[in-house]
């Protein structure tokens, strides 16, 4: 399936093509490709056949239907539904049902899309290749051999090879942003606040937040605009109002100046990648962008902040999953003791146990001021330097990701290699705001390049745009790995 | 060791949770209902599920900063939300949602009746003398300040000031100073009822609770009892808190230590926290049994002192009236605390702060204070008309338009037994200001006397007549003419031979008998005989009769 979100509403609204041959077209490739890519982990083809046919049966009678009526999509699973399980790709979760919807869930269903499932991810969304998932890897569509990114892995995957128009992904240090980049499309992580995290289970509640993978920007706006706006279920969601990101997408622009921060470009970076990206600034210059060169001091410190921050909050979140009121408990328990260390032990991956030792110590007493509270301070930094930097500019741009995706296996028993990865994402969740990866290139191998765009907070119009108008001007975006094809 | 040569000072602080008065729980909407079915008071945020997020009750913060404000507290202007991290089966989370470094309200006091005329005098506000109601408790120990360190409580806690005993009734007051007060969320029940397994009921998980922290201020388990009763008053008064006992909505935990003086020299025991008490008399018996305890462990262990001994937790066995060694410090949890991100901080303002102030108003001890001399109540009853807020509002609007100290002898008497005997409060008999004053009236100016006063209220209970009207309805008001009651008096003394020569013969019994033949007149007169006049008429016909002997 090559078209868009767009392309599919408008040919059910026109009745062209019904929602049931589109849902019916996103089965037949997930049953071709799954094999193959496993991106997701849990499907329901009646329930998607159901909706689609109430969806046609609302427009044979001139009833009204959602603005995504019809549309098949995926959400990862992390990602609360009534339907099916929500597994965060964990043994510790392998047969949970949640018993309520997400409120992006909500959000979608309430437009009319038709979930067909739940894609595949890094465990409980730690991870940066989908190779920390129980249910196994996800390979990348563009080659089968390499990583498709992570934690979203599954979601972007699905959605490069065609088995959807759009999915869902959660983002906490990257993990929509690096999947778009690896896997060649589009997928933005909102401002903090700006999705309602109500339904999604937390890795790093301050830094978590919801966002759409799409094939263009477009695709990507609209599902925004679904999902995004005030829920009072999640006391960091902001109750300010949603602008109609698609409109104002084709606006011109006229004297942006865009930020270049040569802490983005050093050590460690991907020379294709690097010309990849410098060759997307030449494209805004002669679209009639400013590049302005920026500085952002502290980026030095952003991967050592993220992970002090984010396994800290993760060793909380995660304490819940003990064995004794949902999820897998051990056996045999000796005592009560032991049914929460067997049930952790045999439920959780090496990547997750290793991120809840390193949270616990780095909030422990004697440790805290060392650690986390060091961190809260770096962090405040990192959003000051964005303050500061788009006192200059309108938006920043960058690399997503250090290098292309790298081959299965092959970082596995590099933690820090890893880590490292992460360079030019963690930062923007640090600091809240929103990101955007769009496909600007591929290596020489073939493998997709992404380009980052950030944005102050709640900038999200300003960001689509800019990043929309790269795609007027390119067709890297149009561009689909050979398996799509079939 | 003689035991006699010692000088023991117990040093005690409180800390106590108490259940505020919300309908829903402190970060979801479910209900909070004692006794419903084991986990049927729930949902997938106190079940602590899996991407479920909290959401904060204003209601619960509202009666914390209420309390806290009564309880004299600074109110914090900006707090946020910690997690206490530990792992038990009735903390779905494994994480409790409290305040850690920044509570809600700190650096209060609260003065506490107590019997011993030394300890204090300082008035309930802590206000200058010249503050005080006509009539009120002096004020010769009030410190402004009202921080325990530099008030008068701190220095009796190094033991400079004399201690005396005094009577029954409260004259003195010790001041406690309030280290802290938060709000943080309840856990579940782990229940033990069948053998080898332990069942779960989370209805209770995310009740809020109120943590208030004292200084160890208390030098006694009686001074420890009157405050734990006073706080339970205050928070009832407030309507913060139904504060029952049974219910378990008001939970205390003592540390005690003692400090020993013995040859010239002070030591000191370890301290001893004791969990998790729910009565009163727990509380009482708990603290003295461990002032025993110290000072037994202290005389045969020198080393029985806080610097060589940690700090320890004790649970208190009511059956066999001990408390038991729980844990020390050294299995002390590191509850890693850190800001919830699930939660934004609460900022208020001055205007806020203020307007919870209002709403506060007059505390208890202050409006019990003024009460008894506006009115000429006795201490004891004010104190019982103040045990409800809404009685006591309702007693001062009647006032205005009655007599206040017949008023008062009313609401003792005859009000709170039709209370009591339906069950609900003066208030809750839900008879207006107006008539209940206007009753007092009558009373009190002689158009009916006391008995006929009793059964005007038994009929103003099914009636909304004014009390007025029903006494001439009933023929309830008073005679006054003395040929009528002449006539009432002849004959209850023609009917009681026996009593009358009792009167005149009998000097032990004469009392007894007088009474008895006024009881017999009032009977006779239906309830309508000026007293006053029974007794004068009783009088000259006795001491004619006795002429005539």
């Amino acid at each position: 399936m090559t078209a868009t979100l767009v392309e599919i509403r408008d040919a059910i609204r026109s009745r062209r093509t019904g929602a049931r041959e589109w849902v019916e077209q996103a089965i037949a490739a997930i049953e071709r490709l799954e094999p193959q890519l496993r991106a997701l982990v849990s499907y329901d083809a009646d329930r998607a056949r159901k909706l689609a046919r109430e969806v046609d049966e609302r427009i044979a009678r001139s009833q009204e239907v959602g603005p995504l009526a019809g549309a098949p999509l995926l959400v990862k699973d992390n990602i609360c539904t009534r339907f099916g399980p929500t597994t965060c790709a964990s043994k510790i979760l392998e047969n949970f049902q949640a018993p309520y919807d997400a409120h992006v869930v909500e959000r979608l269903e309430a437009a009319g899309a038709i979930i067909l499932g739940k894609t595949n991810l890094d465990e409980f969304a730690m991870g940066g290749s989908t190779e920390n998932s129980a249910m196994g890897p996800t390979r990348n569509p563009w080659a089968l051999d390499r990583v498709p990114g992570g934690s979203s892995g599954g979601s972007a995957a699905a959605v490069a090879a065609g088995m959807v128009p759009a999915a869902l992904g959660s983002d906490t240090g990257g993990s929509i942003r690096q999947p778009a980049s690896f896997c060649g499309i589009t997928g933005l992580k909102p401002t903090y606040g700006r999705v309602s995290r109500y339904g999604l289970v937390a890795y790093g509640s301050s830094l978590d937040q919801i966002g759409p993978f799409a094939r263009n920007v477009r695709d990507a706006a609209l599902l925004l605009e679904i999902i995004a706006g005030h829920d009072s279920r999640d006391s960091t969601s902001v109750n300010s109002p949603v602008p109609r990101y698609t409109a104002a997408l084709d606006t011109p622009l006229d004297g942006v100046r865009i930020g270049y921060a040569e802490e983005y470009f050093g050590e460690g970076l991907d020379p294709e990648v690097r010309q990849a990206v410098e060759a997307a600034l030449d494209v805004y210059r002669s679209a009639g962008a400013t590049v302005v060169p920026i500085h952002l001091p502290h980026t030095k410190y952003c991967i050592a902040c993220y992970y002090l921050v984010a396994t800290a909050e993760a060793s909380s979140n995660l304490a819940r999953y003990d064995g004794v009121h949902y999820g897998h408990r051990t056996a045999a328990p000796e005592d009560y003791i032991d049914v929460y260390c067997a049930s952790r032990q045999e439920g959780f991956g090496p990547e997750v146990r290793r991120r809840i030792m390193l949270g616990t110590y780095a909030l422990s007493s004697g440790y805290y001021d060392a650690y986390y509270l060091k961190a809260l301070k770096v962090r405040t930094l990192i959003k000051q330097d964005f303050e500061q930097a788009f006192g200059q500019v309108d938006v920043i741009a960058c690399p997503t990701a250090p290098t292309p995706p790298w081959v299965i296996g092959e970082k596995i028993n590099d933690p820090l290699a890893m880590y490292l990865m992460d360079v030019y994402t963690v930062s923007a969740n640090l600091a809240g705001i929103p990101g955007i990866s769009i496909p600007c290139g591929f290596s020489g191998a073939g493998l997709p390049i992404g380009l980052q765009l950030l944005g102050p907070h709640f900038a999200e119009e300003r960001l689509l745009r800019i990043a929309h108008e790269y795609q007027r001007h390119t067709d890297w975006h149009t561009r689909a790995p050979q398996i799509a094809a079939g | 060791m003689d035991r006699s040569k010692l000088k023991i000072r117990p040093i005690i602080g409180m800390e106590i949770h108490v259940q505020l008065a919300t309908k829903t729980k402190l970060f979801c909407a479910c209900p909070i209902e004692f006794g419903a079915p084991p986990n049927s008071r729930v949902c997938p945020v106190c079940l602590g599920m899996p991407g479920v997020l909290p959401v904060l009750n204003r209601t619960a913060y509202e009666h914390a900063v209420r309390t806290a404000i009564a309880l004299k507290c600074e109110i914090a202007r900006f707090t946020k939300w910690d997690r206490k991290s530990y792992y038990y089966p009735d903390l779905p989370k494994n994480y409790q949602i409290s305040q850690y470094d920044l509570p809600l309200g700190f650096d209060g006091a609260f003065d506490v009746p107590v019997d011993d005329a030394a300890v204090s005098n300082a008035p309930a506000d802590g206000a200058p003398a010249d503050g005080e109601p006509e009539g009120g408790r002096p004020t010769d120990g009030g410190s402004a300040s009202g921080r325990p360190e530099s008030g008068v409580a701190a220095g009796l806690r190094t033991g400079r000031s004399p201690r005396k005993t005094s009577g029954t009734e409260s004259t003195g007051y010790r001041r406690v100073g309030i280290i802290r007060a938060h709000l943080e969320e309840d856990a579940g029940k782990n229940l033990h009822e069948k053998p080898g397994i332990t069942q779960v009921d989370l209805n209770r998980t995310g009740t809020p609770l109120l943590e208030i922290v004292t200084e160890p201020d208390l030098a006694s388990a009686d001074e420890a009892y009157n405050f734990c009763v006073e706080l339970q008053r205050l928070v009832t008064y407030l309507g913060a808190s139904e504060a029952s006992m049974q219910k378990g909505q008001m939970r205390f935990e003592p540390n005690v230590n003692v400090a020993i003086e013995y040859d010239g020299r002070e030591y000191r025991t370890p301290i001893a926290e004791v969990k998790n008490l729910n009565s009163f008399k727990a509380v009482r018996d708990a603290i003295r049994y461990e002032i025993e305890r110290q000072v037994s462990e202290w005389m045969a262990d020198p080393d029985y002192v806080i610097n060589k001994r940690p700090k320890e937790n004790r649970g208190w066995d009511d059956v066999r009236g001990v408390t038991e060694f729980q844990r020390g410090k050294e299995e002390a949890h590191d509850y890693r605390y850190f800001p919830d991100p699930d939660l934004v901080p609460v900022e208020v303002d001055d205007a806020w702060i203020e307007s919870m102030k209002d709403s506060v108003g007059e505390l208890p001890l202050e409006r019990q204070a003024r009460m008894s001399s506006e009115y000429g109540l006795s201490s004891a009853d004010a104190a019982t008309i103040l045990a409800d807020r809404a009685t006591a509002d309702l007693f001062e609007e009647a006032a205005e338009a009655g007599h206040p100290p017949t008023l008062g002898k009313q609401f003792i008497s005859f009000w709170s037994a039709h209370a009591n005997a339906r069950n609900t409060t003066i208030a809750g008999l839900g008879i207006d200001a107006a008539r209940l004053g206007e009753l007092s009236k009558i009373t009190a100016d002689g158009l009916v006397n006391a008995t006929a006063a009793a059964i005007i209220a038994e009929k103003m209970l099914s009636s909304s007549d004014t009390p007025t009207a029903i006494a001439q309805r009933e023929g309830l008001i008073q005679t006054r003419d003395e040929g009528q009651v002449q006539a009432w008096v002849e004959e209850a003394f023609t009917k009681n031979e026996k009593a009358v020569q009792d009167a005149l013969a009998n000097p032990k019994k004469q009392q007894q008998a007088r009474g008895f033949l006024t009881g017999q007149v009032m009977k006779i007169s239906g309830g309508k005989a000026d007293p006053k006049v029974v007794g004068k008429l009783i009088e000259e016909k006795l001491a004619k009769l006795s002429q005539d002997l």
